[in-house]
């Protein structure tokens, strides 16, 4: 349908066109910013907290009369807190790096390995997708009683080195790779190890990187089995220490809220510089 | 670039020498080098664990002295017991709440972002950084927010002449404010994928319903609505299987009380194994709601037949 834009002459039943397009962009811009208010807000109000001594114990002010620092102090002497933020950041990393490997691999053998039984494995595979983390914990955490392993890093990152996702979502990515590819290599010589690392692997970074955020962002904020399975506050993950900060501090909320702050400062940066595949990969699981 | 020279497909169609046991052994040792990294741990931390709480649901124990075999007792009791009937209600009613808030406000959001407007990426960021936040973080922050005698909130309504609930310390208030932390949290995930949905419906659609003079609400009931389905379909099923196992901030923000009026399924579960040493019925009851869930999704799927259109 053509524009009445293209229309050279002014008439006055344009100029009201214009004004009803202006105000309907200007009340869509006011509640756009209405809803970043609601959705901000919260996050500032969690770093004005944190610098206001005090907090908690009396009626909250929106510019604190004397700020400082106390809260981070109290935080880093009740928690060793430095070496929480290091466990969280080590384990998350590992977890993705693990998740990244087995599953590619997988996805390879899925997508381009022919063997008898593959169909069967792949819905085993599926099928571990849908257990709910509840049902094995109890299972788990009795597991990991035996291995006496319990309170350590192996029983944390244990049962974050595959991910049955992460197969299902990479070998999509595998099988949209063109065939050709790999046999022009395999006729040059290739092995399968070759075709996986110098064909496959890098073409479907993007599907890499899409897979290496979400599996980060799901290991740096798990909460229920590091609550399970860790007791000393040295080998503590964030969320849990952060959850353990509350239980001794129930009404000192800018030690709490100190706590949230540097939490959430390395997550948020990681989501800001890599917003694009952040997003793209939910949008991307949504569509399949 | 030009079109690949090679006549690769003729190459694999042909039948190859016939498999001698050695080039068959060096298959299956590649199948197995690929397949055991991932293989390996699964079986052991999630397949193995399957079975063991299926094992474990058939007993009582108590974590520390020795099992004893009770059949399916643990279930039978689980059905008889009012604390199931209410940990199941709460469920509900958090998914009554959250289900409803969290649709509407990313439905909203990803109309409202599906036009061309300066700083929409700036809005999209804004709305989705809950979403990275996790959810002890966001649990922690409404807490506070909804702090009875000093919270902000209650400071705002104050303010304007309203006297504000207790929120979390009040049996009433206490899902609401779990149910708003957590509508805050996962809108901007919901808008994402419908925005995602909306981006996917070709402009000639609308053109043509313009074209036959379809309004603003007939373009959106009957454009638009139909052809987000499967995105909305996405949404309520992943939102589904998510409420029912809610617990990181239930646990954080009320530990299913006050007098156990946010006490969902999965706090149930963990009370159970930890507070009360009852590791057979806490198995049982997690294969129960694992029950509930694999039906409620399976249902779903049926039913999608009836409300989604695959254009």
């Amino acid at each position: 349908m053509p524009d009445t834009e293209t229309t050279p002459r002014r008439r006055p039943g344009r100029d009201r066109h214009l004004l009803a397009l202006r105000i309907r962009k200007i009340s869509l811009f006011a509640m756009l910013g209405l809803g970043a208010f609601v959705m901000l807000f919260p996050f500032a109000w969690t770093v004005i907290t944190s610098i206001t001594p005090g907090a908690g114990l009396s009626s909250p002010t929106l510019i604190p009369e004397e700020p400082g620092f106390d809260a981070y102090r109290t935080l880093l002497d009740t928690l060793p807190f430095w070496r929480i933020m290091a466990n969280s950041l080590v384990i998350a990393v590992a977890a993705t790096l693990l998740q990244l490997l087995t599953s590619a691999m997988a996805a390879y053998a899925f997508a381009r390995l022919e063997f008898p039984g593959r169909n069967a494995l792949f819905v085993v595979y599926l099928a571990t997708l849908m257990v709910p983390m509840q049902v094995l914990v109890v299972p788990l955490f009795i597991q990991m009683r035996t291995f006496n392993l319990v309170d350590t890093y192996a029983a944390l990152i244990a049962p974050s080195i595959a991910s049955a996702f992460g197969v299902f979502l990479l070998r999509q990515a595998v099988a949209q790779v063109p065939r050709e590819l790999d046999e022009a290599a395999i006729i040059d010589g290739a092995g399968h190890i070759r075709v996986f690392t110098m064909v496959i692997l890098p073409l479907i970074r993007p599907a890499l990187a899409t897979f290496a955020v979400l599996a980060f962002m799901s290991s740096w904020n798990s909460f229920l089995w590091p609550l399970v399975i860790i007791r000393s506050p040295e080998f503590m993950t964030l969320p849990l220490g952060l959850s353990t900060l509350h239980g001794q501090f129930t009404t000192a909320w800018d030690v709490v809220m100190a706590g949230s702050v540097v939490s959430i400062i390395p997550i948020a940066v990681l989501y800001l510089a890599a917003q694009k595949y952040v997003i793209q990969g939910v949008a991307r699981s949504g569509l399949k | 670039m030009t079109a690949p020279l090679t006549q690769a497909a003729p190459a694999r169609i042909a039948p190859g020498p016939p498999a001698r046991p050695r080039r068959r052994l060096r298959k299956a040792g590649t199948v197995v080098l690929f397949l055991a990294p991932s293989f390996v741990p699964l079986a052991m931390f999630t397949l193995a664990p399957m079975v063991g709480s299926l094992w474990v649901a058939l007993h009582d124990w108590n974590l520390i002295s020795p099992m004893q075999w009770v059949g399916l007792d643990n279930f039978g009791d689980l059905i008889g017991d009012s604390n199931t009937w209410r940990a199941f209600g709460n469920t509900l009613y958090y998914i009554a709440g959250y289900l409803p808030l969290v649709f509407a406000g990313g439905l909203a959001a990803a109309l409202a972002l599906n036009t061309a407007l300066r700083g929409r990426s700036v809005f999209r960021a804004a709305y989705f950084l809950p979403v990275v936040t996790s959810w002890v973080v966001v649990a922690l922050v409404w807490k506070w927010l909804l702090n009875p005698s000093s919270g902000v909130v209650n400071e705002v309504l104050g303010a304007i002449g309203i006297d504000g609930p207790g929120w979390w310390t009040d049996p009433v208030w206490a899902m609401p404010s779990v149910i708003l932390a957590s509508a805050w949290k996962d809108v901007g995930f919901v808008m994402v994928i419908l925005l995602a949905g909306l981006q996917s419906i070709p402009a000639e659609y609308y053109d043509a319903a313009r074209v036959d003079g379809a309004s603003t609400w007939k373009r959106f009931r009957h454009v638009t609505l139909p052809l987000l389905s499967p995105s909305s379909f996405f949404v309520v099923v992943i939102s589904l299987i998510n409420g029912f196992q809610v617990f990181d901030q239930v646990f954080v923000m009320t530990g299913g009380g006050p007098a156990g009026s946010t006490e969902v399924v999965v706090q149930q579960i963990y009370d159970l194994t930890f507070r009360y040493g009852r590791a057979g019925d806490a198995s049982a009851l997690s294969w129960l709601l694992f029950a509930v869930v694999l039906i409620v999704t399976a249902v779903q799927v049926r039913i999608q037949r009836r409300w989604v259109t695959y254009a």
